[in-house]
């Protein structure tokens, strides 16, 4: 789970989801259980925006709640007999099951592996668990499960267990891929969204919203023609290399990272300052966005702020050694258009702003729900 | 009601009895309906709301539009001090 | 992009704030209709640019906000029936009816689908010959050529299980209306650039003239509003009051003459409800008597469903420039995207929306010290 908590006890006027939890609703104080508005489920709440955090905040929250979980960060990090384990889990129920630059069994394995990863863990063992949908073509499963080998091999992971189960025809999309990973952290680092520091600088390894406008394209009624590819890739070995670097202290400088998946690195950024208790400020004109990208973004009336990357992270680094964690990135075949996109400071604590190219600025708050194309 | 970008025309074909147009902005292609901009040509620029082409882009005007901006900005720059223009931190894409 | 990074250029920005604190003696007021052009400034921070005596007010350019709520329900009530496949523009989806929205509807399990274009829903009809395709004809004039293009191209060709729900909205009348309001403080316009693209200028003239108000017709870029707020001070400094263009590249006072034409074929003039104002009469289109058997509110027979507007909501004021989405002491606290209470928060496009969106509320909170009190009592 990647969704801020409502740090009550951090920033009071940081998040309007305080705001809103913070005037007393009439049964104040009569109901263990906050109340959840909602009668269902709708789609909002798996889009990893405000929907998904209320969803988190109000359901799971309270019904699991302890420190570890309550820290809401990508991966668990536990100490078992003296060795510091990261433990994550993610689901993957991405449709079409096939698009352009990946599928389903990829995105399950890099994700694992990059939410392993943002903790500065090194990847180790992988479990799967299929749901398939009565009457999936076996030919497509081969293929997921091909291409999950592969990725596997790449990203130096072993799949090590799993399980498979088969539901009816209509209730399941094809393939549901439920994944587990546990991966070792054996450097002295503490890399969590709550350590951000004022003056860190804030990178990001690369062109953003690929995935998610490669995804937008295959929707029906929606397609385009165009070479979007999703960035699906696992970033271990980027991560790696980022933290050979060392700031004047000798200590790792790379204070939080995370990869901007479902609410994009807007929503992603807003977490991380909402975690540490800081503030952020962005400079639009240095955020990498592809041509591409920016013309189905304008043309579906989207920003690509918040779409979601698959092989991508955001880095808050110390000021010192900014340079050399960026220099080495861009050495790196996946960090090839890092850019240091802005900076931590101290004014407007858990609020993220940007200076747009026109001179003005900007606050990108946290997604809402599912971005939905305008005509407006 | 707003939102319209501007795509160039890089083919023009019929479709159940309708013109229509293979349009590309920055890069992607999508479809568009030419039937409100018929004397379109390819190379030319439309102006793109829900998939259809509701004007042209005029390239004169376009021009002169832009030079009345730039000019705007060399005029200023002979009486009025420099704006601070201090790059943004970090790699320009 | 060409014709659109152009018209982001910050230096030339910073030079037409500049001509602008010259030609500026006096505060004035300046409105721009289109919800688009309050997206635009308020992603781009353009507001801020400007020199203090410029306020911008935002006008009821928003055709989704502007919906009234008994459309929305008979909308969702036709979207219910298991026998239609219920078509919209992604902006309508969040719109809350009496009873929930389409995203709603949908997770119920009816088949309700985004669109990009509303030739789309011809494909679906012709994929779906025992379903009926209903599509939720919303919209400004610039909607307009392509709304009826769906009506004119199932008449022609004969596709029986399509019909429009027809909510359109025009821009002259609710001009007119603001500014025959005893409240107006609006004293020029930015008008808007895609709508005045299908339908020309000539009809803000008359208005322009009436009310002695500057009308410039503008773009949407931040060099395009820029421009256009310049030219309506210049105008408004030295007492004229005319209709200009500023985004001739893309239009003439005559606008698309055939794209009218074919608008003209299938819809006529009649009055419509606006949410959040009332009636205004001649402001909205709905389809001429030949398309009577296209036209979905009468298939469906939806009868009238008692409908609820909140009480606390000042979307009206909004909607007419008198007052800010700061001004509501609701805005950021019960009133947000996740619980609209009016108009001016539904859409992605209302002032409401777009400030919090960009995240005005998180600013007014930061600089109200009586929130921060409420919001650290309720922490403990």
């Amino acid at each position: 789970m990647s969704q801020s908590a409502t740090e009550k006890s951090k920033q009071p006027d940081a998040s309007s989801q305080d705001q809103a939890s913070s005037v007393p609703s009439p049964l104040f104080g009569s109901c263990p259980l906050p109340i959840f508005e909602h009668k269902q489920i709708v789609l909002g709440h798996g889009s990893g925006g405000k929907l998904t955090a209320d969803l988190i905040d109000k359901i799971f929250l309270p019904a699991f709640s302890n420190p570890v979980l309550d820290r809401l960060d990508d991966q668990a990090v536990v100490q078992v007999n003296g060795a510091r384990l990261a433990f994550t889990t993610d689901s993957f129920v991405v449709t079409p099951i096939f698009f352009p630059g990946g599928d389903i069994g990829r995105l399950a394995i890099n994700g694992t592996v990059n939410d392993l990863a943002m903790s500065g863990a090194r990847p180790l063992y992988l479990a799967a668990a299929f749901i398939l949908e009565e009457g999936l073509l076996s030919e497509e499963l081969q293929r997921v499960v091909a291409s999950m080998r592969d990725a596997a091999q790449r990203a130096g992971v072993q799949l090590v267990t799993g399980d498979t189960k088969v539901v009816n025809r209509g209730k399941g999309d094809k393939v549901f891929i439920t994944t587990t990973g546990v991966g070792v952290i054996d450097r002295p680092i503490e890399i969590s969204a709550s350590r951000a520091r004022i003056g860190d600088k804030i990178i990001v390894s690369g062109y953003v919203g690929d995935h998610g406008i490669a995804i937008m394209s295959q929707r029906e009624n929606l397609e385009f023609e165009g070479a979007i590819e999703s960035d699906c890739a696992a970033l271990n070995s980027l991560v790696n290399a980022m933290l050979e670097v060392s700031d004047i202290h000798g200590e790792c400088p790379v204070h939080a990272m995370r990869d901007p998946t479902r609410g994009g690195v807007a929503t992603t950024l807003n977490e991380i300052a909402g975690r540490s208790g800081v503030g952020m400020l962005l400079s639009e004109e240095s955020i990498p966005v592809r041509e591409t990208v920016l013309g189905a973004c304008e043309l579906l009336g989207l920003d690509p702020l918040y779409v979601a990357n698959e092989g991508k992270l955001v880095a808050v680094v110390a000021a010192d050694a900014a340079d050399a964690v960026w220099q080495r990135m861009r050495r790196h075949p996946l960090g090839a258009e890092s850019s240091i996109i802005g900076e931590v400071v101290k004014e407007h604590p858990g609020m993220v702003r940007m200076k747009t190219a026109v001179g003005g600025t900007r606050i990108l708050d946290v997604m809402f729900g599912e971005q939905l194309p305008r005509i407006c | 009601m707003c939102l319209a970008i501007p795509g160039r025309v890089a083919e023009v074909f019929e479709q159940h009895g309708m013109r229509m147009a293979k349009v590309q902005f920055g890069g992607i292609t999508r479809e568009a309906c030419l039937e409100y901009v018929p004397e379109t040509q390819v190379g030319q620029y439309v102006l793109v709301h829900v998939g259809f082409a509701i004007s042209t882009v005029d390239e004169e005007e376009a021009q002169r539009t832009y030079a009345l901006l730039a000019q705007m900005d060399q005029l200023a720059e002979l009486d009025a001090p420099m704006v601070d223009d201090a790059g943004p931190p970090g790699e320009k894409s | 992009m060409k014709y659109l990074d152009e018209y982001r250029d910050g230096r030339v920005a910073a030079k037409i704030v500049e001509e602008i604190r010259k030609a500026q003696t006096k505060p004035w007021v300046i409105m721009e209709v289109c919800g688009g052009q309050t997206h635009s400034i308020v992603k781009h921070g353009i507001d801020e640019l400007l020199p203090q005596g410029i306020e911008l007010v935002h006008g009821p350019g928003c055709p989704v906000c502007v919906t009234p709520l008994e459309m929305i329900d008979k909308a969702h009530a036709i979207a219910r029936r298991p026998d239609v496949i219920f078509c919209s523009f992604g902006d309508m989806l969040r719109v809350p009816g009496s009873d929930g929205d389409l995203f709603t509807i949908k997770s119920q399990g009816s088949d309700v689908r985004i669109v990009y274009s509303p030739l789309d829903c011809a494909k679906i009809a012709r994929a779906n010959p025992d379903k009926q395709v209903v599509f939720f004809a919303i919209g400004f004039e610039t909607t307009a050529p392509a709304n009826a293009m769906l009506a004119h191209t199932a008449k022609r060709q004969g596709l029986n299980n399509v019909s429009v729900l027809v909510s359109h909205v025009l821009v002259p009348p609710a001009i007119a209306a603001i500014l025959s309001s005893p409240d107006n403080r609006v004293q020029a316009f930015l008008g808007p650039g895609h709508v005045c693209a299908v339908m020309g200028y000539g009809e803000y003239e008359p208005l322009s003239q009436q009310f002695h108000v500057p009308i410039v017709i503008t773009g949407f870029e931040p060099l395009d509003l820029l421009q256009g707020i310049l030219m309506a001070v210049r105008q408004l400094e030295s007492g004229r009051a005319e209709v200009e263009n500023q985004y001739s590249r893309v239009l003439n006072r005559d606008g698309n003459r055939s794209a009218q034409a074919l608008v003209f074929s299938v819809f006529e003039v009649g009055d419509r409800n606006w949410r959040g104002i009332g009636t205004i009469p001649g402001s909205g289109y709905r389809l001429r008597p030949e398309y009577a058997a296209y036209d979905a509110e009468r298939l469906f027979n939806v009868t009238q469903i008692a409908t609820r507007e909140s009480e606390i909501c000042i979307s009206g004021e909004i909607l007419k420039g008198n007052k800010k989405p700061h001004d509501c002491p609701a805005f950021g606290k019960q009133c947000d995207p996740q619980h609209p209470l009016g108009a001016t928060m539904v859409s992605a496009e209302g002032a409401c929306a777009a400030y919090y969106a960009y995240g005005r509320h998180l600013e007014r909170a930061a600089n109200d010290t009586k929130l921060t009190r409420i919001a650290s009592a309720g922490a403990a």
